[in-house]
């Protein structure tokens, strides 16, 4: 019997590898657009961390373990908090905390609506690192419960 | 300008040490006490601005959104009160832990999470706004079932598992009500709620503030919503036993009832009754469950929920007198509860057991720790000196004023009881020569190895216990006039806060 943490069949993997960009791309797409239509930062973030479930899951762990391990999605996800706690401070610079130091642009376009835009992008680096943490947590967890009733 | 930094400060900071704690092994130690200290003396600095501002009051708007439509930040009397209160013992906490987290893997994570804490309750205590308290009240109490559950041993995570579903459970309670008086009310200010809530008899109104008495109940361990509290609280490393029965309960519980009641929800002073009758029934039931404890722990977790009584007692009673003497014993317990937490820690540091029936020849060996709680013991039974006997007097005195005979003899009884139990720990731990179940050799040995705790421990026992002595000067006029009086006035008259808020 195949190991289990080498991953799924070679169809999975194929399927996987042309899904998951756009898995991705929409995560960002979703947060990036997040102050014009539904979605916003936490949408965004769970969609961007699923493609990296999905990888894990069709490749085996190690695959990712090897690149991203829960110490380095720790410290992103930290990144992301202070990320959003920056901007509320850069606020305080110019008055106000959570001021909206940005301006309001030009209606629908991108670049619009003042500090909802970085405020997203924070949101979605803390959410999503946050789930992929909770997630490596649980793999690495349980792989260490296999191999200490392997050892006994 | 100056409230903002209550929040940002904790929080910056445990996010900075998340990422550079787990580099350098000494950050964390250096940082979070640096950061810790910086608040303890802004507390100072609100005290003084807002005994000099005319107004008496700050409104902070953030992001700069009128009053009913944004968020804002409120520091009233009431407030710098606990603002105060949280961030002293914090500091002390904090400066404890530097030696005592030495023996646990993962120190950046508990200063982490300890800092979170801190986020939350300065959060909830200044926030004027309904969903921002929820949100504070959250991030506190997450922290805080993780710290429950850091030693990760098997008693510590189902204790932290119970308390998980206990809290979720009153914070459903919240949410709920919060959902009901935003639709009722159509809004989230505490001031603008209060605004309508004083115009309508409408049952919804009744039937939310119920809701909140039920969740913040849970929080604050009351008596017949306390059974979480006798697990939870000794299964944490000792530091944040002493956060969470000094602080915790008092700002997450008793805080929010006292302003959700007097200053929102202007209820009637019939109502309020119910209260002392709570506070009468914790009281009992408390001291008699710590009776006969013989975990040192446990015992102060059940002396927590009695002294808990006290406070409602006084506040249930609803004449200034009563009002003051509950505030007045806030402070105290924080204070010699959290002293006691710590020597509790100490003596474990030590002897690794809980036990008073292991402990011997403590007083010789560590004379500090015991001086201290004597000291913590002396204050929470309410001997003359110390700082727990004029808060329990002022009480008394406010029972016999409101014609309560019958309450001003159970606090009485109370406090004889907790003297008996409190004498029962000097008694077991701290002056025990011998012991029994030992044998003459292997006890010789114990007692050549124990050794007194480290600096920074005993400096934050030390500091508590002159603090249980200092504290007794707030009944002298000037003090009482700066600390503690305007915030009597902001709760008694309710009307005050919506006033100084909406202009």
């Amino acid at each position: 019997m195949k190991d289990k943490n080498s991953g799924m069949t070679l169809i999975v993997k194929t399927v996987t590898r042309w899904t998951v960009l756009l898995i991705m791309l929409y995560g960002f797409y979703i947060t990036f657009f997040g102050h014009l239509g539904p979605g916003g930062g936490f949408a965004g973030g769970i969609i961007v961390v699923l493609s990296f479930i999905h990888i894990i899951l069709a490749y085996g762990k190690d695959f990712v373990v090897k690149k991203i391990n829960e110490n380095i999605a720790g410290i992103l996800e930290t990144t992301g908090g202070l990320l959003f706690l920056t901007i509320a401070i850069l606020g305080l610079f110019t008055g106000i905390f959570f001021k909206d130091f940005l301006g309001k642009g030009k209606v629908f376009s991108i670049f619009s609506a003042g500090i909802i835009l970085p405020a997203n992008i924070a949101i979605m680096i803390k959410v999503g690192f946050g789930m992929l943490s909770a997630f490596l947590c649980l793999i690495l967890f349980s792989s260490q419960q296999e191999e200490n009733k392997k050892k006994e | 300008m100056i409230v903002t930094f209550f929040i940002i400060l904790p929080l910056f900071a445990a996010f900075v040490n998340a990422i550079f704690g787990r580099i350098f092994r000494l950050f964390s130690d250096i940082f979070i006490n640096i950061i810790n200290f910086i608040l303890l003396i802004l507390s100072f600095v609100i005290l003084y601005q807002i005994n000099t501002n005319q107004n008496n009051i700050f409104v902070y708007k953030i992001g700069g959104w009128e009053i009913p439509y944004g968020i804002s930040l409120v520091v009233d009397f009431y407030s710098v009160f606990m603002l105060l209160i949280v961030n002293i013992i914090t500091f002390f906490v904090g400066i404890y832990s530097i030696s005592y987290m030495q023996k646990y893997t993962e120190k950046w994570g508990f200063y982490s999470l300890f800092e979170l804490m801190l986020a939350g309750m300065n959060g909830v205590i200044i926030s004027g706004d309904l969903f921002n308290i929820f949100v504070f009240l959250e991030v506190a109490s997450i922290a805080s079932y993780a710290l429950v559950a850091f030693g990760t041993e098997k008693d510590e995570l189902e204790a932290a598992f119970k308390y998980i579903v206990l809290g979720s459970i009153s914070t459903s309670f919240i949410l709920l009500a919060i959902i009901l008086s935003y639709g009722y009310t159509s809004t989230l200010n505490l001031a603008d709620i209060s605004n309508v809530a004083k115009m309508s008899n409408n049952y919804i109104v009744k039937i939310t503030l119920f809701l909140f008495l039920i969740g913040f109940g849970i929080k604050s361990a009351i008596v017949p919503l306390h059974w979480w509290l006798p697990d939870a609280h000794p299964s944490a490393p000792a530091p944040i036993s002493a956060m969470l029965s000094g602080l915790l309960i008092k700002t997450l519980g008793i805080y929010l009832i006292v302003r959700f009641v007097f200053n929102i929800f202007l209820v009637d002073i019939k109502i309020l009754n119910i209260l002392s009758y709570l506070g009468i029934f914790s009281m009992i039931v408390g001291v008699i469950l710590a009776l006969y404890q013989w975990d040192y722990k446990r015992l102060l977790a059940y002396h927590s929920i009695s002294q808990v009584g006290y406070i409602f007692l006084g506040i249930g009673l609803a004449t200034p007198l009563g009002l003051l003497g509950g505030l007045f014993h806030l402070l105290n317990h924080s204070v010699f509860k959290s002293l006691l937490f710590l020597t509790s820690g100490a003596l474990e540091y030590n002897f690794s057991t809980r036990n008073l029936k292991n402990y011997y020849y403590v007083s010789k060996t560590m004379p500090k720790t015991t001086f201290s709680a004597v000291i913590g013991s002396f204050s929470i039974a309410g001997i003359p000196p110390f700082n727990g006997f004029w808060s329990k007097l002022i009480i008394l005195f406010a029972c016999i004023q409101s014609k309560n005979i019958i309450f001003g003899l159970v606090v009485i009884l109370v406090s004889v009881l907790t003297l008996a139990s409190f004498l029962k720990v000097l008694k077991y731990g701290f002056y025990r020569e011998n012991n029994y179940s030992e044998k003459e050799n292997n006890l010789f040995l114990v007692k050549k190895n124990i050794k007194e705790v480290p600096f920074f421990m005993q400096f934050s026992m030390i500091s508590l216990a002159i603090l249980c002595i200092i504290l007794g000067i707030i009944i002298y006029p000037e003090v009482k006039q700066i600390l503690i009086s305007k915030t009597v006035e902001i709760i008694y008259n309710g009307d005050l806060y919506r006033n100084l808020v909406i202009k």
